[in-house]
């Protein structure tokens, strides 16, 4: 791996933190909103855009500085980014390295693109979506209307 | 019983399809007002009707009274004026404190199964917008199961397979049993190619004409091709004409071939065949009376399991 040199390339170290590498290019403000880091958060955020790659060409890769972020929150970057890893840092050393797994259901991360899906009307509910895997492609299944969504970036809340 | 609502045919494996058409052939009798039985006595059902629909919400309240229970209805007009003021979910919290079960009809896909959330006691979902409408489907394989046979079965969809949820839900139940199936629409009233995929994985399945397959078909199930569906009438009129059955056609059919439509018919089905023996388009409405006693009966007096 030539990830340090990469790395040190475009951003520099954390002291302690979570790292994730290897976002699909262009996808790493996507995976903010999904660990719902936003802007006037109080995170300490590190973001590289369009890293070059050996595997994957052009990758993004974000830097939450002082926060360990819980599994299932990170597992949701499988929906758009499925080869991303996770490293743990501790005192500049990476403590703990993960890829990410495709959870089975999602509350809240996606919008049923049906207009007459019930989770789009004033009801108080949350979006539900049973993520199903074949081969490469990813779908997801509304949970309550069954439409199927395939390109899962463009539906992320 | 195997499940606490009924909300969608998907939910219901091939054990639990033949349980319900077993319990509702020995409803039958009752059902047709020859027999006499109030298992369902001091039992209340609330129909919840968002949108009109008098034949399915009276198929419920026979089916109901036949078994000795009560019935209080919510009408489309009353319906629409609850909810300006509240949501759906604060409507069943408060009416499955009155009622033992609960009949949604709602314009929204989902609804029922949201509902179900809500809900302190069994929902059965009686349509929800383009969605699902499991005791249709159950009511259809009965008819089957009673007029022809669901083993071995060859039957034909005709119309629009497109948006039919009526259609889309007897597909994915006839693949349980396994059943040939063939397909017969305008080119744009096609069953849609992703579905086709995933029925052609499961069972049997072939886009044809009326004409190669009438000689050899058990059930011939016709629906409804709606006018909205086409730009101008003309089309429509032209379209529509040719997916038409009468008389003539059926004198190619197996004696025992069976005719089935959800009804209402517009005129997809000539009045000739009425008074010919092909025609089990009526009993099919009544069959729902007997499928929804089955439910009734289940899903208020037999345990249910998680
Ligand atoms: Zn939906």
């Amino acid at each position: 791996m030539d990830s340090a040199k990469e790395g040190s390339l475009a951003v520099s170290k954390i002291k302690c933190g979570t790292v994730i590498d290897h976002i699909n290019a262009g996808k790493a403000l996507l995976v903010l909103r999904i660990l719902g880091i936003k802007p006037g958060c109080s995170e300490r955020v590190l973001i590289a855009m369009n890293v070059p790659s050996k595997k994957m060409g052009k990758k993004d890769i974000v830097k939450v500085e002082g926060k360990y972020i819980g599994e299932k929150e990170l597992d949701r970057i499988a929906l758009i980014s499925p080869n991303a890893t996770i490293n743990l840092i501790d005192e500049y050393e990476v403590s703990e390295k993960r890829r990410v797994e495709l959870p089975s259901t999602v509350e809240g991360i996606l919008t049923c693109p049906n207009k007459n899906c019930i989770t789009n009307s004033k009801e108080p509910i949350k979006s539900k979506f049973h993520i199903r895997r074949s081969g490469e492609s990813v779908r997801a299944v509304c949970h309550y209307c069954g439409r199927k969504i395939y390109e899962l970036d463009k539906y992320v809340v | 019983m195997r499940f606490k609502h009924l909300i969608s045919i998907d939910d219901l494996s091939r054990d639990d399809v033949e349980y319900i058409l077993n319990l509702a052939e020995k409803f039958l009798r009752i059902a047709k007002g020859e027999e006499r039985a109030t298992p369902l006595e001091g039992k209340l059902l609330a129909n919840l009707f968002f949108e009109p629909s008098t034949r399915t919400r009276m198929s419920f309240e026979v089916a109901m009274k036949r078994l000795g229970g009560e019935v209080i209805n919510m009408t489309a007009q009353e319906a629409s004026s609850v909810a300006k003021g509240e949501t759906l979910a604060d409507t069943i919290k408060v009416v499955s404190k009155y009622a033992d079960v609960i009949v949604l009809r709602h314009p929204l896909e989902g609804a029922a199964r949201f509902a179900a959330e809500h809900s302190d006691v069994p929902v059965i979902n009686a349509g929800d917008g383009a969605g699902q409408h499991p005791t249709q489907t159950l009511l259809d394989l009965y008819t089957i199961k009673k007029e022809s046979n669901l083993k071995g079965l060859k039957i034909a969809l005709m119309g629009d397979l497109k948006y039919s949820r009526t259609v889309h839900s007897l597909i994915k139940a006839l693949t349980l049993f396994n059943a040939k199936i063939y397909l017969i629409s305008p080119p744009s009233l096609a069953l849609p190619e992703e579905f086709l995929e995933e029925v052609r994985s499961m069972t049997d399945v072939e886009e044809v004409n009326l004409e190669d397959v009438i000689r050899d078909i058990d059930v011939l199930y016709v629906t409804r091709i709606q006018k909205e569906r086409f730009p101008d009438e003309e089309e429509y009129f032209k379209v529509a004409g040719s997916y038409k059955v009468d008389a003539e056609i059926l004198k190619k059919a197996k004696k025992n071939m069976i005719v089935m439509h959800p009804l209402p018919r517009v005129d997809e089905i000539d009045v000739s065949v009425d008074e010919t023996h092909y025609a089990k388009y009526f009993q099919q409405t009544f069959y729902g009376v007997p499928v929804r006693m089955a439910i009734l009966y289940e899903l208020l007096l037999e345990k249910f399991e998680i």
